[in-house]
């Protein structure tokens, strides 16, 4: 009992970073009906970013002008990598998607592999191969709950994704912006003759999902300190399927599902040897598609584009 | 000084010409019909004035200001609002929510007041629930207000549509064959809600028609397109009796 409930809180930890990054998928899914590839990247590219703001600030207090608690300078890495990341998306739409959006849309899906590569290289050129450590913002505390060790790290991982995607959930339920980016899900070409600003809504959607996934990039920091260019791939990779099992473009599928992911992938490796992990986790995964083919939240995606 | 202005458009896919030398003048208050056959052209010169495609040649002026090159989100907020052919909703979306988006332009709060709930936003928002009731009302869909628009029968996605279309608050109000695919009965009553609107809004209305009875009852003036050329303009009486007119519609079971 105490190892399933282990392996439970293991779960929500991972898949709170798969459900954050899959809802930046899905999102411009949503809208623009096509996946961003470079997004992966994107969760590096918040990570690195966090990596520095933290640094920053850690420095900042160190010299003695203003002293700020850890955990205040948490919140603060969170919120300023969170605003300075989704204008690397915005930057991302408005440089790689924008001109392409009445191209083919395999020209458009490649955009995101390039950019992604993009990415990594000037991240390499940049910072050359060494690989950097998140810096300790929150000083490891175990906690034995009924033989359970929970870490304060965790608690607070799972903590600030359901905050984050609570917080998603009132803007795209309740303000003007959030309509209208569930209106260009159902009927893209609509929009904009209602008086809506199409590239504002997908800049801003861009720029939300990016958000998102430097928030992932920051709490996985976290958790797992080492950072390198190409830590967004494979996680990236996960987190897409993810929004794809959730169902395309279903915002509360891809948090749902990355939850899913995260307890498949757990629960695989503590019953099986764990280099089978991710062998048993995607076969799971290949059969739910295989009796659910648009998802767990799907449905028949047919937005219009064009009148 | 008219309230919409084109003048000598002319349009081309490609090398088919599917607009030319179009000139129309809408006054305030007025509607207007636009006629023809299936593919003259009529809904392309929709899609051309409220800027979904850019005329190859032409002038188009909105309460005096040329809008040729503007986005159709620019134009569609000075005013000028539209229906569609088929019905475009937003599928999952309730007929609330529909009114309620429509209003975008009007909403002038940014995100920062969006965050803290100014008091402006809540003022904002409250006068679009209060325009999207009123019209909910006047449409006869107040007991459809949190309904899922799929579920609802074909007519009153029609009204939806209409009310979108107003809660933008147009000065001209676009209406692309709107009774396609009604019964008569649902033709009679949508044609009262056109005039109902027309009488309480006072907006210009230019509609595209295929049924002529509809157009005949409601227009003052009247074109008459076909292959993209104008054939013949002037009263429902005068293009009843045009020879031109009557032979463009030969064969056409249309006809009343």
């Amino acid at each position: 009992m105490t190892y399933f409930l282990q392996n439970v809180v293991n779960a929500l930890q991972w898949g709170s970073f798969y459900a954050l990054i899959a809802l930046g998928y899905s999102m411009v899914y949503g809208v623009l009906l096509l996946f961003n590839f470079a997004h992966g990247d994107v969760f590096m590219v918040g990570s690195y970013i966090g990596f520095f703001v933290a640094t920053g600030l850690v420095g900042l207090s160190a010299t003695g002008i203003i002293t700020l608690p850890y955990w205040l300078i948490l919140v603060l890495t969170i919120l300023i990598s969170m605003i300075l990341t989704s204008f690397v998306g915005m930057l991302i739409e408005r440089v790689g998607y924008r001109p392409l959006r009445d191209a083919p849309r395999a020209s458009a899906a490649i955009t995101g592999l390039m950019i992604g590569i993009i990415l990594e290289t000037l991240n390499l050129i940049a910072l050359g191969a060494e690989r950097y450590k998140f810096p300790e913002l929150l000083q490891s505390q175990t906690y034995d709950f009924m033989g359970v060790s929970i870490t304060n790290k965790k608690i607070m991982i799972v903590f600030v994704s359901l905050l984050l995607m609570y917080l998603l959930n009132l803007f795209v339920m309740k303000t003007k912006w959030g309509m209208a980016m569930r209106a260009m899900a159902y009927d893209f070409a609509v929009v904009p003759l209602m008086g809506i600003p199409l590239n504002t809504i997908a800049a801003l959607t861009f720029g939300l999902g990016s958000a998102l996934a430097a928030a992932a990039g920051i709490l996985f920091g976290t958790a797992y300190p080492v950072m390198d260019p190409y830590m967004g791939v494979t996680i990236g990779w996960k987190a897409f399927v993810a929004a794809i099992l959730g169902g395309r473009g279903s915002i509360v599928g891809a948090a749902v599902a990355g939850f899913i992911l995260g307890f498949i992938e757990i629960f695989s490796a503590s019953i099986f040897p764990s280099t089978y992990r991710d062998l048993i986790a995607y076969s799971i995964i290949l059969l739910i598609l295989v009796f659910r083919p648009h998802g767990l939240f799907g449905q028949e995606h047919t937005s219009k584009l064009r009148l | 000084m008219p309230l919409l202005e084109v003048k000598h458009m002319t349009h081309f896919f490609g090398g088919l010409r599917a607009v030319h030398d179009f000139n129309l003048s809408i006054e305030k208050g007025e509607i207007r019909g636009l006629i023809g056959p299936n593919g003259a052209g009529k809904t392309t010169i929709f899609n051309l004035i409220t800027g979904v495609y850019t005329p190859t040649e032409g002038e188009i002026l909105f309460q005096g200001q040329p809008i040729v090159g503007l986005q159709p989100h620019e134009i569609a907020s000075r005013g000028l609002s539209r229906t569609f052919q088929n019905l475009r909703l937003w599928r999952h979306m309730s007929v609330v929510e529909h009114i309620k988006m429509a209003r975008y332009s009007k909403l002038t709060y940014g995100l920062v007041g969006a965050f803290f709930d100014t008091p402006e936003r809540r003022r904002q928002e409250e006068e679009s629930d209060e325009i999207a009731h009123r019209l909910m009302k006047e449409l006869g869909i107040s007991h459809l207000a949190d309904q899922i628009v799929t579920n609802l029968p074909y007519g009153a996605q029609r009204r939806v549509e209409m009310a979108r279309a107003l809660a933008t608050e147009p000065d001209l109000l676009f209406l692309d064959e709107p009774t396609a695919g009604m019964n008569p009965e649902e033709l009679v009553e949508m044609m009262d809600i056109f005039r109902q609107v027309h009488e309480e809004f006072g907006m210009a209305i230019f509609l595209i028609e295929h049924r002529l009875r509809v157009v005949m009852e409601l227009c003052e003036r009247i074109q008459t397109l076909v292959f993209g050329e104008v054939i013949a303009e002037g009263t429902p009486d005068e293009i009843q009796n045009n020879p031109k007119v009557i032979e463009a519609y030969l064969g056409e079971e249309d006809i009343h």
